[in-house]
């Protein structure tokens, strides 16, 4: 039977059809389910084998990207999400839900130092969308990414996508502990310290991360498709979340 | 209540609106700011403790990781404050101006647990200063007149509520007895914007009732009769006397030339065109396409911003108007020269750098909040466009085959959608319908809004699902005119409607009927359904968090009654409404009209002989030919995970035009191009043809020639004047010839004329009239789309060009663009490339930049054209050129219509050499084009 991977979306999340496209090749069964519906107890994150808060404007962004999405999971989802998280299943929040995730404590998710880390406005300044190229850390315990063999191209489009941490000290914890999931090669969109696209936590199954990996699941979604240039599919990461559902 | 200071954390870099605003001040033309610091204030009020406030602060206000918190009780009324860093302004929105973020505010202090809050946000500036060019950091950088106040010093901070007035208040407006001067006068103190023959004809009609209107039908007959509402000059008669003295009757403009050549071409995949909100023509065996553009000037030469930002909204509700889910959105933007100094800036009138930023964020902010890939555009720039900017707002969408009905039956209900209703947007159809004066901002402040996409983003939610369960039986958006407008138009099928306006949910109390009834607030529907689907309704709206009211009944009285709290406000005959506007007559003159500057400047370069060189770099350096990537980056175009080809080609080339896979329709390869053709309409400049530029766009990326659908999008000026009505009557004329030429049917379109200026000293300024034309073309598979940077050197490079070049006048027929279309296809022409302003050797040069390949040009291109050096006319080569198309070929073409010109190169240089000369006409390294294209090193600006 095929995993059933459920994608949260909020008011303002619009990014659901294309990792549920993703997630759908990868050998998922998708199903996009609105935060009131958990709300009311229509659906539970406990059914679900994998977890997605995927890509948009949840709440227009206002008040601080994600912040009010990570609200929304600490005040209603507290408990289901943490016991989500906590029995290893995958979850992956991108762009939008990697903002959420962050501003929700979930990542990197250190109890001792909460609010390591944000993501903030560009250093451009403005939303920036174009293409990037990711390389999986090698020595990452992310069970989304460690065993990629090839970075990734695809896009990413967001305005506050900047990784900052609080203190140069939570940079060398990351990396001690193997949560630097994926950094920008070459070109870094947003400024982000150490180059750094993907966070994921301590155990390795909560990946967060900047850049759209979802929308290049096609080889004619590349840039230079039309130049022959396809490498760089995002469909091996989605993959490796299925293969990780026990 | 308390004022909660945000500042991103001084150990931090300085943030980038801060940067900016520095950065900004010296081509604002503002010397000495010498530091600045921008931080967000939070005026909050309830029953809070300073707990209370920690909380708002620590849970929900400030990020640990990036920001600095202060609150305190607000000190208000001191003028000036010196801070440390010199003066403080704040700025905030005026009352009933949208304000997402005090909204989100409100709803996220409830769910952390506080009692209920009442929000209002602002801005503060800390500058580093003297104080004597403060005043003009407040006009041109600081703030807007139109939607925001500010105060030197701290500001006092409004809540919504305190914008109030009378309530349930009609007047009865007496026109009995009134003569021209004071019909005239009535129209114009009141906006209406209605002429003396309209005014004299609503008159004689409610004298024949005996009774005089009351403020609300009025409104409603302005709103119903406006050029922006129901394009009374499109449908005018026209007198139209040609070059030659020739005179002629044109019975409807758009009906003679436009919509006829839809009918004659009459092609079986156009399932709707000009009926709806959007045209509609098929996708596959399952799904149909909707194409609608849309423009709004007025407001974003007022508030660029929040114009631009409603232009999307607006356009976007269009096609949700047609039961579509939208899937892209285009722009075309027009504005003045981006250098223009002070000096010559008209008064009134926004500077055109900040039109642009304000235009391109409003854009940028509904596009990608909303989900949209923002893909197709252009940007053009006249010092035309200073005073009167022009924002094209255009939106695709995909509905399944057959599910958008049509037909409002007496006994539904009338249920409104979405935002509430507030004294924003008041008067938009009318002000838009009129020319832009000096004073306008101040005049018609209330017709500019600010969207809020997301809003609108759960009602198209809601929408698709409510269509699918076959909820509803027509539905409309709320655009121009409200309510007024959408429900009276929907009244039309069924015969009559009653509404009952105390029920429309406000965002505020004190609202009159008629600003309830017109108010243009943004984010609303209107849909018609059976009384037994209302509960399935509200349970859609409980998922999606949308609210709903019912607001009234359609019936088949013939009458549109408005009431107000069982009070009847309005009761106007449903025929009068739609029926008794008296048709225009007017007339026009084939008159000889001037060349934009932007076309001078071509025609210049394109027939001066010279330094061919210097004249190709010029031209890639022009603002309106080089590099859009500032702008492009800044709008998600990878959204919905379907743009096969994207706004830059290759290395950062140009796109001719977009190509767009629906996420919706996995089961093949189908997909469709989006391309745009725009041109400043002159007589002169029978060469520039927008019809001809967007097909050809659309093809050179592979679209099917004989699935083609495009819309016209026509911006004049006073259609009063004979000599502009002449210019738009022959530019209608010759794009409807040049749709049947291609046999490309219009499907939808929108006109938007009055776009003059007055300056204080009363002098009338009138746009260059545009066309924009957009095109849509179907893909059979997305996989064979091809983009304009050359593939492989040693390829074979042809033209397929005109045979009879003389006036640089199209003529490519359709059996060449089927030979075209088949020869992408097999994978025989790898990249393909439309010329058009600029010529030849420009559309050969942006090849080059986009693969950073070379192309060697050794046989020319004409056939009854010599060399550049050898013409009289070097238009084709430099100037512009229509229906011209240079392809890269992986094997030989054998077909005499494709001449072959030269190779690609992998020397990365771009030469043109006739055979036996020894000097080059054109001979330049492709990094020295690049660096114009992108105007880096010396050619920045």
């Amino acid at each position: 039977m095929k995993p059933l991977a459920l994608i949260l979306h909020a008011s303002g999340t619009n990014r659901d059809q294309d990792v549920a496209q993703a997630l759908e090749l990868a050998g998922a069964q998708a199903c996009i389910v609105h935060v009131n519906a958990i709300l009311r107890g229509q659906q539970r994150l406990s059914d679900a084998q994998m977890l997605v808060l995927p890509g948009g404007f949840s709440y227009g962004d206002a008040l601080g990207a994600g912040k009010l999405m990570a609200l929304d999971l600490q005040t209603y989802l507290a408990d289901s999400l943490q016991e989500f998280v906590a029995t290893g299943k995958p979850v992956i929040g991108i762009c939008n839900g990697f903002q959420a995730l962050v501003k929700a404590d979930v990542l990197p998710g250190w109890d001792d130092l909460p609010r390591a880390a944000s993501l903030v406005n560009n250093e451009g300044g403005n939303f920036y969308c174009g293409w990037v190229t990711l390389r999986p850390e090698p020595n990452s315990v992310c069970l989304w990414t460690r065993n990629l063999a090839q970075p990734i191209e695809c896009p990413v489009a967001h305005g506050e996508g900047r990784f900052t941490v609080c203190d140069p000290g939570v940079l060398d914890r990351l990396r001690a502990n193997g949560q630097i999931a994926l950094t920008y090669d070459g070109f870094n969109p947003n400024g982000s310290q150490a180059d750094i696209a993907g966070i994921c936590n301590v155990a390795g199954n909560v990946l967060g991360l900047m850049p759209h990996p979802e929308d290049h699941v096609h080889p004619w979604q590349h840039p230079e498709h039309t130049r022959g240039v396809t490498a760089g599919s995002g469909l091996p990461l989605f993959e490796a979340g299925v293969r990780a559902v026990k | 209540m308390r004022e909660v200071c945000i500042t991103v954390s001084p150990h931090l870099p300085l943030d980038t609106r801060s940067k900016n605003l520095i950065a900004a001040a010296p081509s604002a033309g503002i010397e000495g700011l010498r530091g600045a610091r921008v931080s967000d204030l939070y005026f909050v009020r309830g029953e809070l403790s300073d707990a209370d406030i920690n909380r708002l602060c620590a849970d929900i206000l400030a990020d640990p990781a990036a920001h600095d918190v202060a609150w305190a009780e607000p000190v208000t009324s001191v003028p000036a404050v010196e801070s440390s860093s010199g003066q403080i302004i704040e700025v905030a929105y005026l009352p009933g101006v949208m304000d997402p973020l005090a909204l989100q505010l409100q709803r996220a202090a409830q769910e952390i647990g506080l009692s209920p809050i009442e929000a209002a946000t602002g801005t503060r500036y800390e500058l580093d200063a003297p104080a004597d060019c403060l005043q003009l950091l407040i006009e041109r950088l600081l703030y807007n007149a139109t939607v925001q106040r500010f105060a030197i010093g701290r500001i006092d901070p409004q809540f919504a509520e305190s914008a109030s007035g009378g309530e349930g208040r009609v007047e009865s407006v007496a026109l009995d007895g009134l003569d021209d001067a004071a019909l005239v006068s009535l129209s114009k103190t009141r906006l209406l914007s209605l002429s003396v023959d309209e005014m004299r004809t609503i008159q004689a009609h409610f004298a024949s009732q005996g009774r005089a209107p009351t403020d609300v039908e009025l409104e409603m007959l302005a709103q119903t009769w406006s050029e922006h509402c129901c394009h009374k000059t499109f449908k005018a008669i026209i007198e139209y006397t040609d070059a030659d003295g020739k005179t002629e009757i044109i019975d409807g403009l758009l009906k003679s030339t436009i919509r006829k050549a839809t009918e004659e071409i009459n092609a079986p995949w156009v399932r709707s065109a000009f009926v709806d909100n959007a045209g509609v023509i098929a996708f596959d065996d399952n799904w149909d396409l909707s194409f609608k553009v849309e423009t709004h000037n007025h407001p974003s030469a007022l508030e660029p911003f929040g114009g631009a930002n409603t232009g999307v909204g607006g356009v976007i509700r269009d096609i949700m108007g047609v039961s579509a889910r939208p899937i892209a959105v285009t722009d075309v933007l027009c504005f003045g020269p981006q250098d223009l100094p002070f000096e010559q800036l008209p008064s009134g009138a926004l500077h055109p750098r900040r039109v642009q930023e304000g235009v391109v964020s409003g854009i940028q902010d509904y596009g990608n909040k909303f989900g949209l890939p923002t893909v197709a555009g252009a940007v053009y720039y006249d010092p035309g466009y200073t005073a009167n900017p022009l924002v094209f707002a255009g939106c695709v969408g995909i509905a399944p085959k057959g599910s958008h009905p049509t037909g409002t039956l007496p006994g539904d209900r009338v249920i409104v959608l979405g935002g509430r209703t507030g004294r924003d947007g008041l008067h938009g159809a009318t002000f838009s319908s009129d020319a832009l004066a000096h004073d306008t901002g101040q005049v018609a402040g209330t017709a500019v809004q600010i969207g809020n996409p997301i809003v609108q983003k759960d009602v198209m939610e809601l929408l698709l699902r409510a269509r699918d369960a076959k909820l509803y039986h027509a539905i409309t958006d709320c655009g121009a005119g409200g309510l007024s407008s959408a429900v009276g138009e929907m009244a039309q099928q069924s015969g009559g409607v009653e509404v009952e306006l105390a029920q429309v949910p406000l965002k505020y109390p004190g609202l009159l009927p008629w600003e309830i009834w017109l108010s243009e607030a943004q984010e609303r529907m209107v849909i018609a359904i059976p009384a037994s689907n209302w509960p399935a309704i509200q349970a859609l709206c409980e998922d999606w968090d949308v609210e709903a009211t019912d607001i009234g009944t359609f019936t088949e009285s013939g009458k549109v009654v408005v009431n107000y709290a069982d009070k009847t406000v309005a009761d106007l005959d449903l025929i009068f409404l739609h029926d008794g506007l008296p048709r225009l007559n007017l007339k026009a003159v084939s008159g000889k009209a001037k060349s934009s500057d932007y076309q001078k400047l071509l025609y210049q370069y394109a027939l001066e002989p010279g330094d061919y060189n210097a004249h190709l770099l010029r031209l890639l350096s022009h603002p309106n030919i080089a590099s859009k990537q500032a702008i492009i980056h800044r709008y998600d175009h990878e959204v919905r995970a379907g743009t096969v080809v994207k706004p830059l080609a290759g290395k950062g080339g140009p796109s001719d035009a977009t190509v767009i896979k629906p996420i919706e329709t996995p089961g093949h390869n189908r997909g469709f191009a989006l391309g745009i053709g725009v041109a400043t309409c002159t007589t002169d400049n029978t060469a520039f043809d927008p019809v001809c530029e967007a097909i050809n766009n659309v093809i050179a990326v592979g679209a099917d020639p004989n699935q083609i659908a495009i819309l016209d999008n026509f911006c004049w000026g006073d259609p009063k004047s004979p000599e502009q009505l002449g210019l738009l009557v022959k530019t209608a004329k010759k794009a409807a010839e040049s749709a049947i030429w291609h046999k490309a049917p219009f499907i939808s379109g929108k006109d938007s004329l009055n776009n003059t200026y007055i300056d204080r000293d009363g002098s009338r300024t009138n746009i260059p009239g545009m066309l924009v034309v957009s095109a849509i073309g179907i893909l059979p598979d997305v996989t064979k789309a091809i983009t304009i940077d050359f593939k492989t050197p040693g390829n074979r490079v042809y033209a397929l060009a005109s045979t009879t070049n003389l006036n640089a006048e199209g003529v490519i027929s359709l059996p060449e663009y089927d030979q075209l279309f088949r020869l992408i296809q097999e994978g025989i022409i790898v990249a393909c490339h439309d010329a058009y302003e600029g010529g030849f050797v420009l559309a050969a040069a942006e090849m080059c930049v986009a693969s950073q390949l070379g192309l060697a040009i050794t046989e020319h291109p004409f056939k009854n054209l010599g060399w550049i050096k050898e013409s009289d006319r070097t238009i084709g080569w430099f100037g512009v050129i229509t229906d011209c198309l240079i392809v890269e070929a992986k094997t030989e073409i054998s077909d005499d219509e494709f001449i072959y010109i030269g190779r690609v190169t992998a020397e990365p240089r771009l030469v043109i050499n006739p055979p036996g000369d020894k000097t080059p006409i054109i001979d330049l390294p492709v990094s020295e084009l690049t660096a114009a294209f992108k105007r880096e090193g010396k050619y920045a600006q």
